[in-house]
């Protein structure tokens, strides 16, 4: 290298310090020192920074109460900092509302989709920002420019079809076409892969690298460390509410992430035995069910779950799972067939009896469903029990015990808490979930229906859910596991069922070689069973 | 000092009830003294007079009595998260029942209250218990058939008590005739209309404690009241929890009813809805549905009340002062943000003192 006398600038600067300023990249983001205390006294952001530059794809990534959310919540304006700066493009700003921080060209993809199903793709692009041609919407200038959106971002998607024929993965990208529109520069997604296929993910992952070579900058949260290692130049990992560190994607291996987010080594091997399956203990039936409409949303469907196994469901959301589950825990009845619990009809049972002959159910939606957030940790533990004679004492619940139990509980299920008489508001939702699972498990049911049991959960807490799962099929339950997570779906599954359009599209008695590629065929409807080998999940009482 | 701050933030909603109070009251001085020649002698009045007199004092807990049980009503049927304001009809028709039984049935002494009592409270229990069962059958909102069936309650129970055979045509004034000595509730205090329905109410005040905290009806209340899906999906029968709290909350109703006509009147003269269930969404409201707390709240309200009385009779203020200072206290009572920001403060200083 002949640095020393060629590359001297004129001016007398070193030639490399000039290249090192090249290298340092503009920052589109920073927040310094940020603290955020919710009014119910939980310390939600500790004095965090977050940086980030122009033009890469950066990940925030960390435990389930870290305070990601918390953190993007400030930036995008919908809720304020206690402490701390914003600058954005090196302007200092406080971001008041969704509006102003949009204004400053940051753009947010929630989980949640946020579309209007009855409308257009272009419509529901252009909302709130219409072009307008006297007091009307402007359709064929709508049209034009969500087409040109697409051209520049390379995005394929037909702009006139209607959002609710649009699968999940194209929603998706409706939602970051209307963040561009916008023209906003920085774009936040919020796990967004949590809904979405391998292929959809490989599509999605795709549209951001051609997002990157625009020039803007993409904020990646996740939970997933195998995407955040695929697609991130750059990392932030936060844990209990302050920055753990900010590394270079190059310098992390999965394991190196993990240890910062959780503080110590977890293993990402799961030991597990494998099963035995014995008797027939739920038993579907030719099982339809209708909306509304009349429009098949489960089509005859027929399965048994065994003891001794962990039965998933996979598919794409709204295939049916939800109504399926529903049926299994009383809360619909199926139109056709019949559904049969441990040998006895589910048909007529109020949702205490079903509860009552042992099935126990973890809830997709634990916040509004699993527990009573006004309530405390005792007293959501024992939602279930308190009616038992054995936890009164007369006409009085017996607090006393059933206070004892929920000590146990906290302790058995580590439940991260001062008091198990503490409101459990004031848990994260890591913790909030172990309690919901801790309840269902109680007295050792013979079937728990598990939907989504860690979805939003943190490592830590989704190992014990897992490794509780597997402890209590070895005692001969059988777990019915309903899961769009194919991660921990062939973690902890012994067998698969694929759903597709209210369907079943496959069954795998065995796990053993398949792929989470060749799920997803069957979960976007590529790939479909012969009738005959379909059949086959549906076992014979033993 | 830490620990105050730290016991204020905890129960800071103690600390907004006294705020809201406070800014009631002094309200209240305020407009009396743009309004009165005299307000010095108003104020006296209207905070003193109830304590003049053993008599006045009385007044006090005699209307604390029926403030009591329409507290306690409401308060059980909105912890059901259910908006039932039958309670009004309830007090109505389950006073002219109690008449009726004491007209009607000639028991003796102690039998004839506990007859009218309880055919009373029955009456006002099924009452409220219309509305949850059409809420819980067809979905219907009980706040409305609620305030329907007040007017109905209190038609029909005119309609019956003020015609024959009860009507006394002689009395000079619309209602009944004379209740019968035997049939009425004694008098407990000399020198004050304070009568034994105060023992029951004291009874009913730690019933009904009992059932909405230690029992296990009193917590499928809870749990329904807070959230239902999750009640539903907990196995509780959610239905049988709303029909059954609407029956006990109208049954308080009823029994608040019967007991007011019984130990304050002589026949039953109610021309108009009393509004005692209405004064009960007050009380319940500054109770914070804590039916321990309930009494005190009633007594709070019946004390400004009488003192308002007493302060409209004797000076130029006049008794409209009262619905004023109860407005500002529940506009204040119920603004969910009201002092957040002094909350939220010391909260974060709670919060960062634990570094």
């Amino acid at each position: 290298m002949n640095e020393g006398s060629a590359g001297r600038h004129p001016a007398g600067i070193p030639f490399f310090s000039c290249k090192a300023m090249k290298m340092e990249q503009k920052t589109s983001v920073r927040m310094n020192s940020i603290v955020k205390v919710y009014p119910n006294g939980v310390l939600a952001n500790d004095r965090v920074s977050f940086v980030v530059r122009e033009g890469e794809i950066h990940a925030l990534v960390g435990e389930n109460g870290a305070g990601k959310t918390t953190l993007m919540k400030i930036l995008f304006g919908i809720e304020q900092p206690t402490q701390g700066t914003i600058e954005i493009y090196g302007n200092k700003v406080s971001i008041h509302s969704v509006a102003e921080a949009m204004q400053l060209g940051l753009g947010m993809v929630q989980q949640h989709f946020m579309l209007v199903p009855s409308m257009s793709v272009a419509e529901n692009i252009v909302l709130g920002a219409e072009p307008v041609k006297r007091v009307q919407l402007d359709h064929r200038e709508a049209v034009r420019l969500t087409k040109e959106l697409c051209d520049r971002y390379r995005f394929n998607i037909d702009v006139n079809a209607k959002v609710a024929d649009l699968s999940v993965g194209d929603k998706q990208k409706v939602e970051i076409l209307k963040v561009l529109y916008r023209e906003a520069k920085v774009i936040i997604l919020d796990e967004p892969t949590a809904v979405l296929t391998p292929q959809e993910t490989e599509e999605l992952f795709k549209q951001l690298i051609v997002l990157k070579e625009h020039g803007h900058t993409v904020v990646f949260i996740s939970h997933k460390l195998r995407e955040v290692e695929a697609i991130c130049d750059r990392i932030t990992i936060m844990r209990k509410g302050r920055t753990v560190g900010v590394f270079s994607m190059s310098d992390m291996t999965i394991e190196k992430i993990s240890r910062h987010m959780i503080g110590s080594d977890v293993s990402t091997h799961f030991e597990k035995k494998a099963a035995s399956p014995g008797d027939v203990l739920l038993e579907l039936a030719d099982v339809s069910w209708f909306n509304e409409d009349r429009h098949v949303v489960v089509n005859n469907i027929s399965f048994s779950l065994r003891s001794g196994e962990i039965l998933s469901i996979v598919g794409v959301e709204g295939n049916g799972q939800r109504e399926l589950v529903s049926m299994i825990t009383g809360t619909l009845r199926p139109h056709t067939g019949s559904i049969r619990l441990r040998g006895k009809p589910l048909a007529g049972l109020s949702i205490d009896s079903i509860r009552r002959q042992s099935l126990a159910y973890i809830p997709q939606e634990r916040m509004s469903v699993g527990v009573s957030l006004e309530s405390t940790i005792t007293e959501n533990l024992s939602s279930v029990i308190y009616r038992d004679r054995e936890n009164r004492r007369g006409i009085l619940v017996n607090w006393k015990k059933l206070g004892a139990r929920a000590r146990d509980l906290v302790r058995d299920f580590t439940i991260l808490t001062d008091s198990e008489k503490q409101k459990i508001s004031m848990l994260s939702g890591g913790n909030i979930q172990k309690v919901v699972v801790a309840r269902e498990f109680i007295g050792e049911p013979s079937v728990v229906v598990a939907e989504q049991p860690t979805r939003g959960v943190d490592v830590g807490a989704a190992n014990l859910i897992h490794s509780r799962l597997v402890k209590l099929r070895d005692k001969g339950s059988g777990i019915l596991l309903i899961s769009s997570d194919l991660n921990e779906v062939m973690k902890i599954s012994d067998s698969i069922i694929v759903m597709y359009d209210g369907e079943i599209a496959a069954y795998f008695p065995d796990i053993e070689g398949l792929t989470e590629n060749e799920l997803g065929f069957y979960m976007l409807g590529v790939k479909k069973q012969q009738e005959e080998e379909i059949r086959r999940c549906a076992y014979a009482k033993a | 000092m830490q620990r105050l701050r730290i016991w204020l933030t905890r129960h800071f909603d103690l600390v907004r009830l006294f705020a809201a109070v406070a800014i009631g009251v002094l309200f209240a001085v305020v407009i009396i003294y743009f309004v009165s020649n005299q307000p010095g002698h108003a104020l006296a009045r209207l905070f003193g007079g109830p304590l003049q007199s053993v008599r006045r004092f009385g007044n006090v807990i005699e209307l604390m009595i029926p403030l009591t049980f329409a507290g306690l009503s409401i308060s059980v049927m909105f912890s059901a998260n259910q908006f039932n304001l039958g309670t009004e009809g309830a007090f109505y028709a389950s006073g002219g029942v109690a008449a009726m039984a004491a007209l009607g049935l000639g028991l003796p002494a102690g039998l004839s209250q506990l007859a009218a009592i309880l055919a009373g409270s029955i009456v006002g229990g099924l009452i409220c218990a219309l509305c949850g069962f059409l809420k819980v059958k067809w979905g219907t909102n009980e706040l409305v058939t609620s305030l329907m069936l007040n007017y109905v309650m209190y038609y029909l129970f005119k309609y019956i008590l003020f015609n024959d055979p009860f009507k006394d045509a002689r009395a000079g004034y619309v209602s009944t005739y004379k209740l019968p000595q035997e049939a009425r509730l004694p008098q407990l205090i000399a020198g004050t209309r304070i009568h034994a329905g105060l023992i029951i109410m004291a009874l009913a005040v730690l019933l009904v404690a009992v059932y909405m905290k230690k029992t296990s009806w009193g917590f499928s209340l809870k749990l329904t009241g807070e959230n239902q899906t999750f009640a539903i999906y907990s196995g509780i029968n959610v239905g049988m929890v709303i029909l059954a709290s609407q029956f006990a909350g109208g049954l308080l109703g009823g029994m608040g009813g019967s007991i007011q006509v019984l130990g304050m009147y002589e026949r039953f003269q109610w021309v108009n809805l009393p509004g005692y269930g209405f004064d009960g969404v007050i009380v319940s409201i500054l109770a914070k549905k804590n039916p321990l707390l309930v009494p005190v709240a009633a007594f709070f309200l019946a004390y400004l009340r009488i003192g308002s009385d007493i302060m409209s009779s004797s000076t130029d203020v006049t008794n409209e002062l009262i619905s004023i200072i109860q407005s500002i206290i529940i506009l204040f009572v119920s603004a969910k943000v009201f002092l957040d920001a002094y909350r939220q403060k010391m909260v974060v200083k709670e919060v960062t003192s634990h570094e």
